[in-house]
Parts: structure tokens; sequence; C-alpha cells
């Protein structure tokens, strides 16, 4: 593990993982938020992205709060609930040469964040969008979520007597291009997800079950750390190959997907699920709902599409952040308004 | 042909020769709206633009894509007044729907020109009245049945044309410039003006009394709707990103302002130098703008009133946090879904005030279509240098219809893109508080993200912090913060454009206004002049926070009338917050709001009635 040997190790752009840490989180002890991101900051030094390099956006709840923790080299912005989506296109469309990360929860993207999440993923925004996903609402003292399931019980004895939205099948559905979900106890899976997504060029939408410890992860919970030990069902093992790094086989490749990023990257998905192919996309959504028919959690990355173009590409703006560009670009110049009032004589 | 004479009416003088009215009264052009009718009116207008002749349109149209009455009044005015003028002199009745009510409304001596089987000269007898087979003329010049409706129009023009003595040259390059490229349309259209044109001469014997008369009013002079203007002044003020979302009457505030962008923000190898993106309402336009304008973009959006409420919570954010924004209202006629389609100026509190908690936003005042450029520009540097979310508030009035204007000038100055740190300022710094008061000027430093240095970043939030953007809820660090953002926002009195001394003299009396109310205004205060030999002076305020020089003019004043196009009386209980006791019980309000553009008559009866005159 990277982080065990953090003081004396540096990564490949010669930063030791110190340099990725963020501040003491506030969150509860033994929250998953905390395992995911512990995760980040090792993808993100495995990956030997620039601290600086990066921008973290979130909305509102414990989820949100959690980029504080992580990265504190890098720009961050905190804004309001359920809207982390506008700010983060705005900040893309500003400036499209960063790595972005935004973290949310299911309450912030499946409820009041609905809106906006569904438009994010339809525009292939390049970004990865994490829901930290425990199916409460923690700030609050544990409401449920939208993402909670059929008959999932609170500590309270309260049961959840709606349908969980299944924020994968949805995102598939809306264009995310990059689509999958983890456990934040699955440190080996989500680590390499982490990584694949930041050699991804489009939204990469992750949803993380994270166990509340405070309030939903009892006996009756079906986003409890016993609940996804006994129950998590991955479709694929995860195994990613960066660009930078050498190619070691260990896959049998008669079982392996392989797909190329546009870093040159190596994503390999060992199959589990018989038939399973993570680039098509009906049969996803199939194998998605198949499961929640039958109260089942999986895991893995359920879709990939590298071939699409991203927001930005559809934009065709300058290669350069639009958000610096010199006055000489940005004005036009004394001729061009002579016209236009010549034009309106 | 016209059969009725009433010539025998008041207008007439004892000799029995009429006396000639040129180049001022109103038409009004009555037609169904979806009937195409726009490029007709336009043509018209800038007929009289092109006579010379100072000239005003307005469009009062209904909420409907088609089917529903719609008013063109087109105003010549040798004085150079734009205001809309309560009568129209002459009406064009093309809707049957509304022609009874509208030749009702016309003054004794007025002229009628409708289809000849409307048969308006059976409701008034002193009224001079054309009939025109627009039906029969279409089907004679235009065979494609589908392009009569659109051609048909043009009859009239011709008609008015020829029966107000106006140029047919003129009307023709109108036409020629309206469609440049398209010799087809133009001869087809132009097919129309003759047709009217000929039959007039022909058939109707010109008996009323107005005439349009060459002037050189106009020349050198531009014509322009706000929006377009305002888009204008976005482009030319560096806009990066744009994030909006559909909605009357600001549409056309994005489509001037991206057709714009799409002609002279390109560079040679294709590429955008901008970003305009359509949102899915305007919470995310809004979130859009904040994103942007705090990665560095400048960025803004348009909305109106329903808009602009949504955009509550997202304004709070850009004031705490201290992120730049252009936010362009278009007012329309409230509360809730209101009058979508009719003007007002009821915007103005909610715009001040937008968001919860101790929350307040410049707001830029334009009044006329210059400005709109102008102060739009202005917006965009006022926004970056006060590190703050800027309102510029326009109106339906402003901002959809076609004004007369001076040609707008190239910016003198070069952006102001406020303070903004570099990775050398880091480097020497050694670091930097983002929201720390340094300078005195109560404005922090900032930097944008993707700047490569370890101390670059800080983390921006809408939650409470202290001036090293830290989390807090420590009670003097959060208090120094909201104390700071107060005396951001009263030093912005001096950097916010100051208002236009109009007129200050030694009137005891004074009025204030802002926006498109100044057009009516200035009117008003000659027929004031004129009718009750009264003078009053008259500051047109451009901004909030006021400047000094408002407050001045009040205190040199024994009573203030504030007049503004809204119930509630916006302006006065800003300015009522602002001034110092003594002064307030000075303020008298003159109000309109049934969603038509105030006229200077208005004002006039108004102040006539507090006044005592």
């Amino acid at each position: 593990m990277a982080t065990t040997a953090a003081t004396s190790k540096v990564n490949h752009i010669g930063l030791p993982i110190l340099d990725y840490r963020g501040g003491k989180s506030t969150l509860c002890a033994g929250c998953g938020h905390n395992a995911i991101s512990e995760r980040i900051i090792d993808a993100l030094f495995e990956m030997g992205v620039e601290p600086e390099r990066v921008m973290k956006m979130s909305g509102i709840g414990c989820s949100s709060k959690s980029p504080a923790y992580f990265l504190s080299r890098a720009h961050a912005f905190n804004g309001v609930h359920g809207r982390m989506p506008a700010i983060a296109t705005g900040a893309v469309l500003a400036n499209h040469t960063m790595t972005t990360i935004g973290v949310s929860g299911d309450g912030d993207t499946a409820s009041i964040g609905m809106g906006q999440f569904v438009h994010l993923m339809r525009r292939n925004l390049p970004m990865i969008y994490i829901i930290e996903d425990n199916g409460v609402y923690g700030l609050t003292k544990g409401q449920f979520s939208a993402t909670a399931d059929l008959g999932a019980k609170l500590k309270t004895g309260v049961v959840n007597d709606l349908p969980a939205i299944d924020i994968c099948a949805l995102a598939i559905q809306l264009g995310a291009t990059f689509v999958g979900r983890s456990f934040s106890g699955d440190k080996k899976q989500l680590l390499t997800m982490l990584k694949a997504a930041i050699a991804h060029k489009g939204t990469v939408m992750l949803d993380v079950i994270s166990p509340c410890v405070t309030f939903n992860d009892h006996e009756g919970s079906t986003k409890s750390y016993k609940f996804m030990q006994e129950n998590d069902e991955p479709i694929n093992d995860v195994g990613f190959v960066a660009s930078f790094d050498e190619i070691e086989v260990d896959y049998d490749s008669g079982e392996v997907y392989e797909v190329e990023m546009h870093d040159g990257s190596n994503l390999r998905l060992r199959k589990l699920l018989e038939d399973y192919d993570p680039t098509d996309k009906a049969n996803a959504v199939r194998t998605l709902m198949e499961a929640q028919e039958n109260d089942e959690i999986l895991t893995g990355v359920f879709y990939i599409n590298t071939g699409m173009d991203t927001f930005i590409d559809l934009l065709n703006v300058v290669d350069e952040p639009l958000g610096t560009l010199p006055e000489s670009l940005t004005r036009p110049p004394q001729s061009a308004l002579d016209t236009l009032m010549t034009a309106l004589k | 042909m016209a059969t009725l004479d009433p010539s025998l009416g008041n207008r007439q003088g004892a000799s029995g020769a009429r006396e000639r009215i040129t180049n001022d009264f109103s038409i009004n052009v009555a037609t169904v709206n979806g009937s195409g009718s726009q490029s007709a009116n336009s043509v018209l207008m800038k007929s009289i633009f092109g006579m010379g002749v100072p000239v005003s349109g307005k469009n009062l149209f209904p909420s409907n894509i088609a089917g529903q009455p719609t008013w063109f009044l087109i105003r010549a005015s040798k004085d150079g007044y734009f205001a809309r003028k309560r009568i129209s002199e002459i009406l064009v009745a093309l809707n049957p729907e509304s022609a009874m009510d509208d030749v009702r409304a016309l003054p004794a001596g007025g002229v009628a020109i409708y289809e000849e089987s409307l048969n308006l000269d059976q409701a008034r007898a002193d009224v001079f009245c054309y009939p025109v087979p627009f039906e029969k003329l279409i089907a004679s010049i235009c065979p494609e049945v589908k392009l009569r409706k659109l051609v048909k129009n043009m009859i009239y023009v011709g008609v008015v044309a020829q029966l107000l003595a106006i140029d047919l040259g003129v009307v023709e390059s109108c036409l020629l410039r309206q469609f440049a490229k398209k010799q087809k349309v133009f001869d087809l259209n132009f097919g129309g003006v003759k047709a009217g044109w000929e039959y007039a001469q022909a058939n109707l014997t010109k008996r009323d009394s107005f005439f349009i008369e060459r002037m050189n009013k106009t020349e050198g002079k531009i014509i322009i709707d706000g929006n377009a203007a305002c888009g204008m002044g976005a482009v030319f003020a560096g806009v990066t990103v744009v994030a909006w979302y559909p909605i009357t009457p600001s549409t056309t505030v994005i489509e001037a302002t991206s057709d714009l962008l799409k002609k002279l923000r390109v560079t040679p190898e294709g590429k955008a130098t901008f970003a305009v993106v359509q949102a899915e309402d305007e919470l995310a336009a809004i979130g859009m703008v904040l994103g942007a304008g705090w990665a560095g973009a400048r960025a803004m959006t348009s909305t109106s009133g329903p808009g602009m409420s949504l955009m509550a919570e997202f304004c709070g954010l850009g004031y705490y946090a201290e992120i730049p924004g252009v936010i362009i209202i278009v007012q329309r006629t409230g509360p809730s879904t209101g009058l979508p389609t009719r003007t007002q100026q009821a915007d103005l509190l909610s715009a001040a005030f937008l968001s919860h908690g101790d929350t307040k936003n410049p707001i830029l005042l334009p009044g006329s279509v210059k400005e709109c450029f102008e102060l739009t520009q202005a917006a965009f540097d006022l926004a970056e240098r006060m590190q703050t979310p800027v309102f510029v508030l326009t109106d339906l009035d402003l901002g959809m219809n076609n004004w007369i204007s001076e040609p707008f000038d190239y910016p003198a100055k070069p952006l102001d893109r406020g303070k903004l740190l570099t990775v050398e300022d880091l480097e020497r710094l050694g670091g930097f508080a983002r929201y720390r008061n340094v300078d005195g000027d109560a404005i922090g430093w900032r930097t944008l993200p993707g700047m490569r240095h370890p101390k670059a970043s800080y983390f921006t939030r809408g939650s409470g912090h202290n001036d090293a953007a830290q989390y807090t809820e420590n009670p003097e660090e959060y208090q120094a913060v909201m104390d700071r953002l107060a005396l951001k926002f009263e030093k912005a009195r001096n950097l916010v454009p100051a208002p236009v001394v109009v007129k200050d003299g030694s009137s005891k009396i004074g009025f204030l206004a802002f926006g498109s109310t100044d057009c009516a205004l200035t009117e008003s205060l000659d027929q004031i002049k004129q009718r009750y030999g009264k003078d009053a002076d008259y500051l047109r305020i451009r901004a909030w926070p006021f400047a000094q020089a408002i407050h001045d003019f009040v205190a040199s004043h024994e009573r203030i009338y504030v007049v503004e196009q809204n119930r509630d009386a916006q302006l006065a209980s800003l300015l009522k917050l602002d001034l110092p006791a003594a002064q307030v019980t000075k303020l008298r309000s003159i109000l309109h709001y049934n969603g038509w553009p105030v006229d200077a008559e208005f004002i006039t009866e108004e102040f006539a009635l507090q006044e005592g005159l």
C-alpha cells in the first residue's frame, strides 16, 4: 500500500504522499467517507497528479465535507446543497485542463440534486463524480435518502417503503461514460477504480457504498458494513495499469476485457459474471435492474465508453483555459465595433 | 374609398384650412401575433428613421405563439421624445378581433387604415377612413398562398408611406438592408410595398393632416434594442462563459451575445474563445456562472423575474464566498408568472437583497441602449473588482424594443480583472489569506485554480469562514468577515457608475428615476414647464449602492418625486433605507405599473395632482 511508506516514497512526479493529504477529518470515527478520502489520496498519488492541478468540488452534507480531508494543495469549492454539478460545470468550462473531482452524497445527488446530476451525466463533462452513498441523511440525524433500499430499517424502527433509485443504472442511461460501484471497505477495488477514473476522459460516476456508523450501520440496514461484506457481489475484478507502469500480465486474457484509456493506460476487467460486456449499455442497465429485483448489491465497473466526445470537445473551445485568456483574445478590436455600428445605421 | 369627410372635426381652423401635423404623431399597427408583421413594422419604423425623423417603436405583444392581438406603436417625434404616446393618431387595423376597440381609441381627426371588409367607417364619423382591399391586392401580387400572410403586411407599409409622404426610395433602401442577401425575398416584399403605394396613390384621397417631412435628426445614429446592446457589451467586455435558460424577455440578450461570439471570437484555427451553455434551469445557469467566475472566467447569465427568484440561493453563495459574476435581468411584469410580455421595474428590491441572510448585491441600471452596452461592460469590471455577483437591471421596454442612439464608443480602458495574485506574488509573500483586508479597500486577493504553486489553493465555501478561508463557527471570526463585506459594499458607492445629472438648476423640486422611465420623464418635465411654468430638476440613478451625489441631490431640494414602474415604490424604499432620517420625508412617489411602458402624460398628471396644480 502506498499509504504505509508515506514519508520515504515519492511518486513518479517526485512528490511524497504527504503532499496529497488534507486536514484532519471531523467525520465520525469509522465513517466510510474517511476510507474513501484515503483511497482518493492514494489514487492521485499513485497516478502522479499534481495536487495544484486538481479541483475538488462538493455540495452539502457529510460527504461534501470530505474534500477538506484530502489534498489540501488542491483548489476546493464546497457549494450549496445539490448544486455541485453546476458549479463544477462552470469551473471546468473556465479551466478544462484540470483534474476535477466532485464528492457528493446520496441526498445531495439523488434527492435535492437530482436535476443537476441528470444533466451533468448527460453532458459527459470531463470530471469524476463520487457519491459517498450511505442511504441516510447524517447531518440532520438519520432520515432515509432516495437510495435507501426498499424495506431497509432505521435504528428507530422506521422502514423505507419506497423503492431505491439505482443511481448507476440512471447514470448509464443518461450518458455517463464510466460508471461503477464500489464499497468504501474494499480498498483494492476502490483504489483501482479511482485510478482508472483519473485516466478516463468524460464523466466518471462512482457510487461508493459508505456505511454511516452513527445512523445506518445496524441490523436491518442494507448499507451497513456487515450487509455489504455479506452481499457485495463483484461483477468483475478490476485491474488497472497506468501508462507509466510496466505492464504485468496477471489476468487470463480469455476472460479479460481490456480497455485502453485516453492517456494510454489500460483498464482490465476480469469477468466474474458470465457474458458481462462493460461496453454494452443495454446489458449494463439490465444487469443492474435484475440485481435490484434480486436484492443484490453489484460492484465493479458496469459501463465504460472511451469513444464519446466530452462536453468540452463539443464546445470546441481553445486548448488554453478560458478563464485566463488574455484580453487580446477576448475583447474584439475597435474595427469590429465600427463594423457593427455601421450596420446599425 | 374613403367615404366620410371628418374635415369638419375639431382640427379645422376657421378658414377651413387644416393644420398640418408634421413629424409628431404615433401610428398604432394592430395585428394578430404570429402573422409576421414584425418585418413590416420594422421597415416602417426604419423608413421614418431614414427620413431623418426621430422615431421609436414599441411592441405590445401577448404571451402567445400565434392568434392573439398585438399592437406595434411607432412614434415619430421631431422633438426626440421616445416614450410611448398615450394616444395614437393613426391606426392600421389588420386584426378583426380588436379593430372596433382600436378605432374607438383614435382621437377626433385621427386616421384609420383598414381591410375594407371591416367597415370601420361605420364606427367613427370623426376620423379619416382609408379602406384597403388587402386580400385582393395580395392575391394579385403573391401567387404563393403560403407567403401571402407575410407579404400582406408590406402592403400597409406602402399605403402608410404614400399617405404620410414617406419617400418610396427610403422604404426601398430599408427593405434592401433588411433582406440584404436575399434578392427573391426582397423582390416579393417590395412588391407588397409597391402594391400598397400604388393602390393608395390611385384610390385614396389624402384628407388627413399627418405628414412625415425630411429632417436631419437621425444622421449618424443607430437603431438597436437594449438586449442586443447588452449582448454587445458582454462581448466587448471579453465574456468567456455564458450560461442561461430561455425566458421572455431576456432570451435575445443571449441570442445576441451568442451570435456575436460566433462572429468575433473564433481563433484562426477555428476554436472558440468562449463557451455558451443552455442550462437545465436558472439554478444551474447561475451555478455555472459562479463556478466559472471562481475559476477565472468572465461569466454571465441573463434572465427575468421568475429565473431571478430561482437564482436566490446561489446569489448568496456568490456574495458570501466572494465570486464574480454578471447577471442581466430584463424585467417583466410580476409577481409570479405575471405578464411575461409586458414591462415593469419591480425587481429592484429583489435583486438588491437576493438570497437569505445579510446579502447585498450591487445593481447597475442602464437608462438607454447605449448604457446597456456600457453598463454591461462596467458590470464585468465591477464584478471582478468587488469579487461579487453584479446585476444589470433593464426591462422589457428597453430590452426588446428598438431605440435610436448615438453609436457606441469603443471601451477606453483595458479590462479590470480585479485583485489576482500571480505565482511570483505567492513566492514573494510565502502565502496569502483569501479574505484578509490587506489594502484597506475591504477586498481580499485571490488566486485561480490551476496556478502551479503549493500555496495557491484555498477552500471556497458558503459555510462560515475566517479571513484565511478556513471553516469557523467562532463569533468574532464570523462577524469580522461580515463586517468587511459590509465595508466593501459601502466603498462600492465610489466604484459604481455615477448618477446622471440631467438637470440641476435652482428648482426646489427634484425628480429621481432609473432605467427606461427616463424617456417619459424627460418629456414630462418639458410638459410641466410648458403647462405649469414650473422648472424641476432631475437626477437619473444608475447604480446601487447609491453614490454620495444622490444624497446631495435629495438634500438640496425641498420635494423629491421618485418616478418608477412598480406598485410598491421600490426605488423610494431603497432610498429610504439609505438616506438620513431628516431627508426621508422629502420623498414622494409617482408609480406606473399596469404593464405598459409609462407615458409622459401620466407623470405630468400625477405630478400636477400631488402639487395641487
